[in-house]
């Protein structure tokens, strides 16, 4: 095919098949290529040390790490910290959340308070949550009072924000809708409204996941006996880092299951995207 | 004609800010009648329904409906909208019964939305999600919707005009047997005169903006009988362009200077 050139003022012929050109721009997920970077890095690390170029004092071998972290099972030391983090993520999660929701779709339906919702959100959102954790000891004590606050005030906001969000982008044209079928507000606001406002509240679930594992980690690490906090902690001090990394080990781990059930949760409430 | 509501619209006047849009609107919709509302673009024609349907407080003026009220009615004014406004995360069956729920049993419920779904041949698709279907397809589960409800009057504002040349041609068909033997009063917002000459008792032309009364055409012919080449209707179609085509070129001039 002859080229052809803009502005060039000379008619050229083509002669030809036409060349595609709509390709790109729909970057696809390959889960092969997820597996086989991690396996990568971990294997690179793996004969990094074994060659004795990673100093393993500081840096254990992934092979060091995966032995600590089998005797730990073995022993029932990693369930014991494990259930009792567990616990306070969950509860700590969903009271934040529930809580969060429920200011959210008030901020986002009734004017009366949007703005003094929006107000305190706005002012307390941007505080280190973890800043908070002595404050929470004083006030709850070094139980798990204190811990259980953290983590669900540190869950409360982010929810709330992406809830009122998600209300705030309803289309209004399905709300008028309802309205025109004198649906009551009830229904609306259950059948419409939330539903509507769904993703974005399970996008921020994924943010408040992760957040509530580091505000875990941090409440545990002040005070706490039990937890793979305290046991991060306790390892660290103790220059114990195949047990320390296989603390954080857990923590990654715990993360990657939060995400996966979360994407669980998606494909089931919103199915109907195909 | 079966019965219905009658419609009346009084001295309605609409402003948006400064934008005057209405002015001194005064109309009938007779019960089980077909009432048209055409026009130039931006000349008020879907606020008019708005406020008709009670969705839009008017400047104005006010709308008086009066008259039979089906039995079964769980709410007389009833739109179809021209985005169709079905809930994604509904199925075709489940859209329907949104309107239905907390009003009537289950039971009853189930029934009507296979009777209506069965209306508009949508049976078959009763599990179907919005996403799966056309745009003829997914108007046809706004209409069952509005249906279902059992209405005494159905304010349709543009439920054509999202649709492509052929379904439209198809669907307007339907939609005239449906009006038909639903017998309720109907007001029909649209652009499209082919559409108003085709399904329209009374054809409402509305000047530019601010929208007033320009002219009423009276077709009385029942809608079973119309084709879109019967010769009278093409005349009056070509006769109610001749009434709209200035205020049609000026309102688009004006569209063009709003814009810059």
């Amino acid at each position: 095919m002859r080229r052809w050139r803009s502005g060039s003022g000379l008619l050229t012929r083509l002669d030809g098949p036409v060349a595609f050109r709509g390709g790109g721009f729909a970057p696809r997920g390959r889960t092969w290529a997820a597996v086989a970077t991690l396996v990568g890095i971990v294997a690179l690390w793996q004969a990094g040390a074994s060659a004795g170029v990673i100093p393993t004092l500081f840096l254990p071998a992934p092979a060091s790490i995966a032995r600590a972290l089998w005797a730990l099972t073995l022993s029932g030391e990693l369930w014991a910290n494990l259930s009792v983090s567990l616990m306070r993520l969950a509860v700590g999660w969903i009271v934040g959340t529930v809580f969060g929701i429920g200011m959210g779709l008030a901020v986002g339906l009734w004017s009366v308070l949007r703005s003094p919702g929006m107000a305190v959100v706005s002012a307390l959102f941007p505080i280190p949550k973890i800043a908070l954790v002595p404050l929470f000891i004083i006030w709850f004590g070094i139980g798990e009072g204190s811990k259980l606050a953290t983590l669900a005030f540190g869950v409360f906001f982010p929810t709330v924000i992406a809830t009122a969000g998600g209300v705030d982008n309803v289309p209004r044209g399905l709300i008028r809708m309802g309205q025109s079928f004198g649906l009551s507000h009830g229904r609306i606001v259950r059948s419409i409204v939330l539903p509507a406002a769904l993703p974005a509240i399970l996008s921020g679930f994924r943010v408040t996941s992760s957040i509530a594992i580091v505000l875990l980690v941090a409440a545990e690490m002040i005070g706490a006996e039990k937890g793979i906090g305290a046991f991060v902690l306790a390892a660290g001090n103790l220059y114990d880092t195949d047990n320390l990394l296989a603390g954080i080990v857990v923590l990654s781990v715990l993360g990657l299951v939060v995400s996966w059930v979360i994407g669980r949760l998606e494909r089931f409430f919103l199915r109907w995207r195909g | 004609m079966k019965g219905g509501l009658r419609l009346t619209v009084d001295a309605v006047g609409h402003r948006y800010g400064g934008l005057e849009v209405l002015r001194g609107v005064s109309l009938t919709a007779e019960p089980g009648e077909v009432m048209v509302l055409v026009g130039p673009s931006g000349c008020g024609k879907s606020t008019l329904l708005g406020i008709m349907g009670g969705m839009l407080a008017p400047g104005s003026g006010e709308v008086r409906c009066a008259g039979a009220v089906p039995a079964d009615c769980l709410n007389p004014l009833t739109y179809v909208f021209q985005d169709f406004s079905l809930l994604p995360w509904r199925t075709v069956a489940g859209n329907v019964a949104l309107v239905l729920q907390d009003r009537i049993g289950r039971a009853a419920c189930a029934a009507r939305v296979d009777e209506v779904l069965a209306l508009t041949g949508l049976s078959e698709f009763a599990a179907a999600w919005p996403r799966q279907l056309s745009g003829g397809m997914r108007q046809r589960v706004g209409i069952a919707r509005a249906l279902a409800v059992r209405p005494a009057c159905l304010l349709l504002d543009e439920p054509l005009s999202a649709l492509d040349a052929q379904t439209r041609d198809l669907l307007m068909d339907e939609l005239a047997s449906i009006i038909e033997a639903a017998g309720t009063t109907t007001v029909y917002v649209t652009h499209n005169l082919a559409e108003a000459v085709r399904l329209g008792h009374q054809i409402v032309v509305l000047s530019r903006r601010p929208g007033e009364v320009r002219d009423i055409v009276r077709v009385d012919r029942p809608l079973a009988g119309r084709r879109a080449d019967d010769a009278g209707l093409v005349a009056l179609e070509q006769r109610l362009w001749r009434m709209i085509r200035d205020d049609a070129a000026v309102a688009e001039r004006e569209r063009i200077v709003d814009a810059t």
